[in-house]
C-alpha cells in the first residue's frame, strides 16, 4: 500500500508555517484546565459575550424575528417584540431574496451595503459607493481575501506592525508571502515611526521583496493605542510614496476610552489630504460587529470597503466572493443594525443608548483598573488602553527565569503564561504570539471580565506576579531598594 | 574591530523649498551594550540626554551630533527638539536591537530616503493593486454559476424594474443556482423556530412566548443554549464548532450510518465551501499537486484547486451510462497525470450529482473507495444533497459507511465527508452552515486542520446551530414531528415531481438529450447544436452553449449555466438548470423553453 496522501510530510508547507497563538498552546491547556474543573478566566480572546457581556436587545430582537418570519404575522408579536424592531424585521426581510435561507448577493445585500455607505458618509463627511463595499463573514474573512488577491509568491511583502494581531501573519504565510514587520515604539506609547517604517521597506528590498501593502491597527490590538491624525497623514504620504495599499484594520473604532484622540478613520484622512494623493493611495478598510459594544463575535459579520481600487480590480475580488457564494445573512443584519442603530424618537432608542453607553463606560474603567493594576505590579510596565479591548504589559523577566523557561523548552514568556493560568486561572496570550523586540517579553489580556470582578483578577495576578519574581529573582534585598 | 561612526545629515529640500527633516545616520553601527534594566524610564524626551547616551557608547562623531543639538536648541522651535530626539532615540534602539546590521545596511539607501521626505511624484510602477499585479491563481479562477450570465440577468432585472414591458418576459427566473428559498421555498418552522429563540434567548421564560412558539422548539432551544458556555450565542465558539452541537451531529451520522462518528472528527464550517477550500489548502502545494474531479463538476472545486496553484485532474462521467462513473477511466486518468509529472493527492465525489444528478450505485462506491485506498488517495465526499434523492431504486450511502462497511478502519482511508444546510429540503442557504467529518488522518494533520480552522475564528453561531438541527430533526411524539415531517415530505415529493417534468420536457425538444435527475437539485441537459448555431457563436466570440444560454435569457428571462462553466467532453454542449422554481411555475418555463428552443432550431438550422 503506498503512503497516504495527507502525511505531515507531505503537507503544503505554507500551512505548517502558520502561527496562530490566540487558540494555542496556553489556549489548549486551559481548556485542559476547565475540563478538569478549574475556573478559567478566558481573556486570551476578545470575545465579550464569552465572559458575560449581554447581547445588545434590538438588534436581537431584529433577528430572531427575522429567523421566524412567520411570527410578523401572528396578532400576539407585540407581547414579546416592540414594533420598531417588527418593523425593522420586515424592512430587512424586504431587502432579501428569500429571507435568511437564500444566497444574497456575493458581495452581500445590496439594501445592506447602502445602509454601511450612508454610516460612512456619516462618520466620514465624504459619500461612499456601496459598490465598493463587500460584506463578509466577520473582517478575518475580508483581511484573508484581500491578502490572497494581491499576494503572488513570497517576493511579495506586506508591512505589519509588531506587536500584530496574528491573524496577518498567519494569513501571510498561508499565502506564501513576506511578512515586512515594523516596529511599534513601546517607549512612545506604541508609536508608529515612519522612520522605522522606511528602513523596514529598504531593509526588505534588499532581500528582494516587492513590499506591496501595510497594515495598520487602529486602535491597536494587541497594543491598544489610537493613531492622531498627523500620524496617519505621514503613514498616507509613505504608502503614496512608496506605492503601498494601504490595509486599514478599524474593527476596534467603536472601543475608544480617552478623549484626546477620537477615532479617525484613514479613509477620512487620505479623502481630507486631495488630489494627488487621495486618488492615488489605495486603501482597504475592515470593520466587524465582533467588536465596539456590539460584541457579536458568534455572528460573523463584517465588511470591507476599497477607496482607489480599478474596477477590473474589484471584479476580480467580486469574483473570489462569489466562490463561496455569499456571506451569511444573519451576519450581514447584524451589520446593517450595527450602522443603522435606533434613531432618537424610536421606541427602543432609550434601551439601546442605555445599554450600549453601560458596556462602553464600564470598557472604560475597566481599561484603567487593568492597566493601573499592571503598572503597581513588579517589573511590570504597561501603557495605557487608549482603545481596542486589550492590555498588552511588559514583564521584566529575571535571568533566573528565562533559564528556567529554557529548561522547561519553552519561551520565556510562554513559561510565565503558563505558570500565570495554572496558578490563577487566568489564561492570556504570551507577547510571542504577536511578535515583539527580542529579549522583551510581554502577554496580552483583554479588558473583558466583568467590571466587578476586576479588583479580584488584578489581585491575584499581582500575587502571582510577586511570588514568581520572589522565585526567579536575584539578590532579592537589593533589587527592592 | 570596524570603527562605528554616526553622520548627521541634513534632509533635502522639498520643491517648496522648505527644509527637509534632520536625520541621523551610522555606519557600521553595531550593537555593543545591553540595555541595561532600569534605564527604560530615562529613555525619553531631552534630546541632550540621548546624545550622552550615544556619547558613552563611544562613537567619537556624536559629538558633533551634541553640538548640532546645542545650535538648534537655540535656534529651533520645540517641534524640532522633538524630532532630534525621536531619531536620536531611534539610533539608540537601533543599536540595540540585534537586527541593527539591518540599520547599515540601509544605509546606502539613507540619501534616497531623504529624496523620499521631499515628496516627489509616486513611483512609475503599476498601481498597487491593479489587474496586472493581483495573484495570477485569482485571475484564473473561472465561477460560472455567477459568471457573466448572471450579470445580464441582473441587469434585465433592473431594466424590468426601471421600465417594466421592456423585454418580452415579466420576471427573471433564476435557474442558475441551487438557492430554493430565493424561489420561494419555505423554511421548515421548527428550524427556524429554534433559531429564533436562540437569537433572543431573554424571551424563552416569558410565558407569551409559549403562545408564539411550539413546546418542542422551546424545548430544544434550552438544550442548545446550555450546551454553550454562558449560553452566549455572540460570542467565538470552539474553531472546530460549539462541542455540544458536534455530539449531536456524531449522532446524528452514526443514526444515518450504523458507524459511530466521533465530535472529535467534526469541523463546522461557514457552509460547505470553506471546508472544501480548507482541505485544497493542506493538499496543494504546487502546480504539480493533482486532484481528480470528476467532469462535468461543480465549479468550486476547479476554482479552489486554481486558486491553491494545483492541478485538476479530470475523469469523465459516462454521460451514456446515466454519468456512471467507471474506475478503469479513474485509472488511466492517474496514470496520464503520473507520467505528466504530477502527483495527484485526492479524489473528489460529489453524490448525488452537481451538476449531474446521478445517485452513485453502492457497488460503484465501493470500488471508489478501493481505488482510493489502494492508490493512497485522499478522498473528499461532497455530501451536501443527502437527503435529495428522488427515485425509489437509489439510496444515498455515504462513503465513510461504505468504507466501514468494507472493513476499512480510520488507519486505512482517509476520507472527508462535506455537508451542508443550504441544501436537502432545508435549502438554507443563506445561513452559511456546514460541517465537514475528516477521518483517517494522523493527529499531527488534524492539528493543523485545527489551526486553519482557528485563524478564522470560528463558524456563525446560527449556521451551527442549524447544522446539529438538520442531523437532528424532530423524532416521533415531539410537537412539531408531525408538520416538520408534513414540511419535509412537500417539499421533497415537490422536488421530484419538478425533477421528472422538466425532465420530460427538456426529452421533447428537438436536438435535446437529458439524464434524469436521480438526486440533488438540478437536470444536465445536452444539446445538438447546428453548425450554423456554432459558428453564430463563433461570431458572437462566446462558447455555442453560452451562445445559447444568453439567447434562452434574452428571450424568456430563464438563466442557465452553460454547460462549459462545469466542463464536458470537448465538442459536446450542456446547460445546467435548477429543478427549483416553484410548481406553479414549471408549466410556464417549460412552455417558454419549448417556444424558445424550437425559434432557436429553426433560425440556426443549417
Amino acid at each position: 500500500m503506498s503512503p497516504k496522501a495527507l502525511d505531515y510530510d507531505s503537507l503544503n508547507e505554507n500551512v505548517k508555517k502558520v502561527q496562530y497563538a490566540v487558540r494555542g498552546e496556553l489556549y489548549l491547556r486551559a481548556s485542559e484546565l476547565q475540563k478538569e474543573g478549574k475556573k478559567i478566566i478566558f481573556t486570551n480572546v476578545g470575545n465579550p459575550h464569552a465572559l458575560g457581556q449581554k447581547p445588545l436587545t434590538f438588534p436581537r430582537q431584529v433577528v430572531a424575528l427575522c429567523q421566524a418570519p412567520f411570527l410578523l404575522d401572528d396578532p400576539n408579536v407585540g407581547l414579546i417584540f416592540p414594533a420598531d424592531a417588527i418593523a425593522r424585521a420586515k424592512h430587512y426581510l424586504s431587502l432579501t431574496s428569500g429571507g435568511l435561507g437564500a444566497y444574497s448577493d456575493s458581495r452581500g445585500l445590496p439594501g445592506i451595503r447602502k445602509e454601511v455607505a450612508e454610516f460612512i458618509e456619516r462618520r466620514d463627511g465624504y459619500p461612499s459607493d456601496p459598490e465598493l463595499i463587500f460584506l463578509t463573514d466577520g473582517a478575518s474573512k475580508g483581511v484573508m481575501q484581500i491578502l490572497n488577491t494581491i499576494i503572488r509568491g513570497e517576493g511579495d511583502g506586506i508591512l505589519v506592525p509588531v506587536p500584530q494581531y496574528p491573524l496577518y501573519s498567519a494569513t501571510i504565510s498561508l499565502f506564501g508571502g513576506s511578512l515586512v514587520p515594523y516596529y511599534l515604539e513601546e517607549t512612545a506609547n506604541w508609536g508608529l515611526d515612519v522612520n522605522n517604517l522606511r528602513q523596514s521597506v529598504a531593509e526588505a528590498r534588499k532581500r528582494g521583496i516587492t513590499v506591496r501593502a501595510m497594515v495598520i491597527i487602529n486602535p491597536g490590538n494587541p497594543t491598544g493605542q489610537c493613531l492622531s491624525e498627523a500620524n496617519l497623514k505621514e503613514i498616507i504620504r509613505f504608502c503614496y510614496l512608496e506605492n503601498l495599499v494601504l490595509l486599514g484594520d478599524e474593527v476596534y473604532q467603536q472601543n475608544i476610552y480617552q478623549d484626546e484622540r477620537p477615532f479617525i478613520s484613514a479613509r477620512k484622512v487620505l479623502l481630507d489630504m486631495g488630489p494627488p494623493i487621495s486618488k492615488g493611495v489605495q486603501l482597504v478598510s475592515f470593520h466587524t460587529v465582533s467588536k465596539g459594544y456590539w460584541g457579536e463575535c458568534g455572528q460573523r459579520g463584517g465588511y470591507f470597503e476599497m477607496t482607489n481600487i480599478p474596477p477590473q480590480t474589484v471584479d476580480e475580488i467580486y469574483k473570489i466572493a462569489s466562490i463561496s457564494l455569499s456571506p451569511n445573512v444573519p451576519g450581514q443584519i447584524f451589520l446593517g443594525l450595527m450602522v443603522n442603530p435606533p434613531k432618537p424618537g424610536d421606541i427602543s432608542y432609550l434601551k439601546f443608548v442605555t445599554e450600549s453607553k453601560g458596556i462602553l463606560e464600564s470598557l472604560r474603567r475597566r481599561a484603567q483598573i487593568m492597566t493601573d493594576g499592571f503598572n503597581s505590579c513588579r517589573n511590570v510596565v504597561c501603557n495605557f488602553t487608549e482603545g481596542a479591548m486589550y492590555s498588552f504589559p511588559q514583564i521584566h523577566l529575571p535571568p533566573k527565569a528565562i533559564e528556567a523557561a529554557k529548561k522547561a523548552r519553552k519561551v520565556p514568556d510562554v513559561f510565565y503564561c503558563l505558570k500565570l493560568l495554572e496558578a490563577t486561572g487566568i489564561s492570556t496570550v504570551p507577547g510571542s504570539g504577536f511578535g515583539q523586540k527580542e529579549g522583551v517579553f510581554h502577554l496580552r489580556t483583554t479588558i473583558l471580565p466583568a467590571e466587578e470582578d476586576m479588583p479580584a483578577i488584578m489581585d491575584s495576578f499581582k500575587k502571582f506576579n510577586d511570588e514568581f519574581m520572589a522565585q526567579y529573582e536575584d539578590n532579592r534585598g537589593y533589587s527592592r531598594m | 574591530m570596524p570603527r562605528e561612526k554616526y553622520r548627521w545629515t541634513r534632509g533635502g529640500k522639498n520643491k517648496s523649498g522648505r527644509g527637509g527633516e534632520l536625520h541621523v545616520t551610522c555606519r557600521n553601527g553595531k550593537a555593543k551594550q545591553q540595555k541595561e534594566p532600569g534605564e527604560r524610564g530615562e529613555l525619553r524626551g531631552n534630546p541632550r540626554r540621548w546624545v550622552v547616551i550615544l556619547n558613552k557608547f563611544g562613537h567619537p562623531e556624536t559629538r558633533g551630533l551634541e553640538n548640532d543639538v546645542a545650535v538648534r536648541d537655540a535656534k529651533e522651535t520645540r517641534k524640532m527638539r522633538r524630532i532630534v530626539a525621536r531619531r536620536a532615540k531611534d539610533c539608540y534602539h537601533t543599536l540595540n536591537s540585534p537586527s541593527s546590521s539591518l540599520f547599515h545596511r540601509s544605509l546606502s539607501s539613507a540619501s534616497s530616503s531623504s529624496a523620499v521626505d521631499s515628496m516627489g511624484p509616486p513611483p512609475k510602477s503599476a498601481a498597487a493593486l491593479s489587474v496586472d499585479s493581483i495573484n495570477p491563481n485569482v485571475l484564473k479562477c473561472e465561477y460560472a454559476v455567477r459568471g457573466e450570465i448572471v450579470s445580464i440577468a441582473l441587469r434585465l432585472q433592473q431594466e424590468l424594474q426601471e421600465k417594466p414591458g421592456s423585454h418580452p418576459f415579466d420576471e427573471i427566473l433564476y435557474c442558475n443556482i441551487g438557492n430554493p428559498q430565493s424561489l420561494g421555498q419555505q423554511p421548515i418552522t421548527f428550524f427556524r423556530e429554534v433559531l429564533s429563540l436562540c437569537d433572543h434567548p431573554t424571551i424563552l421564560d416569558r410565558s407569551e412566548t409559549q403562545g408564539l412558539f411550539s413546546s418542542d422548539s422551546i424545548e430544544r432551544a434550552w438544550q442548545i443554549l446550555d450546551q454553550i458556555p454562558g449560553r452566549a450565542t455572540g460570542a467565538y465558539s470552539h474553531s472546530q464548532g460549539i462541542k455540544g452541537l458536534r455530539d449531536t451531529i456524531a449522532a446524528g451520522i452514526a443514526e444515518r450510518d450504523g458507524f459511530p462518528a466521533d465530535p472529535s472528527d467534526i469541523f463546522l464550517t461557514d457552509g460547505a465551501s470553506p471546508a472544501v477550500h480548507m482541505m485544497m489548502q493542506l493538499l496543494i502545494r504546487l502546480d504539480s499537486d493533482g486532484i481528480l474531479c470528476p467532469i462535468p463538476q461543480y465549479p468550486l472545486y476547479s476554482a479552489s484547486i486554481a486558486l491553491h496553484g494545483g492541478t485538476l485532474v479530470p475523469y469523465y462521467l459516462d454521460e451514456a451510462a446515466g454519468w456512471g462513473l467507471e474506475i478503469s477511466d479513474l485509472k488511466m486518468q492517474v496514470e496520464d497525470a503520473r507520467s505528466k509529472g504530477i502527483t495527484v493527492r485526492a479524489l473528489v465525489v460529489i453524490n448525488p450529482g452537481n451538476p449531474t444528478g446521478q445517485v452513485l450505485a453502492e457497488d460503484n462506491q465501493r470500488e471508489i473507495v478501493d481505488f482510493c485506498q489502494e492508490e493512497g488517495l485522499v478522498l473528499l465526499a461532497d455530501e451536501v444533497y443527502q437527503e435529495n434523492v428522488y427515485v425509489p431504486d437509489k439510496k444515498f450511502h455515504s462513503f465513510k459507511k461504505i468504507s466501514r462497511s468494507m472493513g476499512y478502519g480510520e488507519k486505512d482511508i482517509s476520507l472527508v465527508s462535506f455537508q451542508s444546510v443550504s441544501k436537502g429540503y432545508y435549502g438554507e442557504c443563506g445561513k452559511r452552515g456546514g460541517y465537514m467529518e475528516v477521518t483517517g488522518f494522523s493527529p499531527d494533520i488534524r492539528e493543523q486542520i485545527y489551526k486553519l480552522a482557528s485563524v478564522n475564528l470560528c463558524s456563525n453561531i446560527s449556521g451551527q446551530i442549524l447544522a446539529s438541527l438538520v442531523m437532528s430533526p424532530p423524532k416521533v411524539g415531539d410537537e412539531s414531528y408531525e408538520s416538520y415531517l408534513a414540511e419535509k415530505n412537500g417539499i421533497l415529493s415537490s422536488l421530484a415531481r419538478r425533477a421528472k417534468t422538466l425532465e420530460d420536457a427538456l426529452n421533447s425538444l428537438e436536438g435535446v438529450t437529458c439524464n434524469k435527475a436521480e438526486g440533488a437539485m438540478y437536470l444536465f441537459p445536452r444539446i445538438l447544436l447546428s453548425q450554423k448555431a456554432i459558428k453564430a457563436a463563433e461570431a458572437a466570440k462566446t462558447a455555442p452553449d453560452a451562445f445559447y444560454a444568453k439567447s434562452l435569457l434574452h428571450a424568456t428571462g430563464i438563466v442557465v449555466v452553460p454547460g462549459s462553466g462545469f466542463g464536458q467532453v470537448p465538442g459536446t454542449w450542456h446547460f445546467r438548470t435548477t429543478i427549483l422554481p416553484q410548481e406553479d411555475k414549471i408549466p410556464a418555463v417549460v412552455s417558454r423553453l419549448t417556444e424558445f428552443h424550437q425559434k432557436f432550431m429553426d433560425e440556426f438550422r443549417d
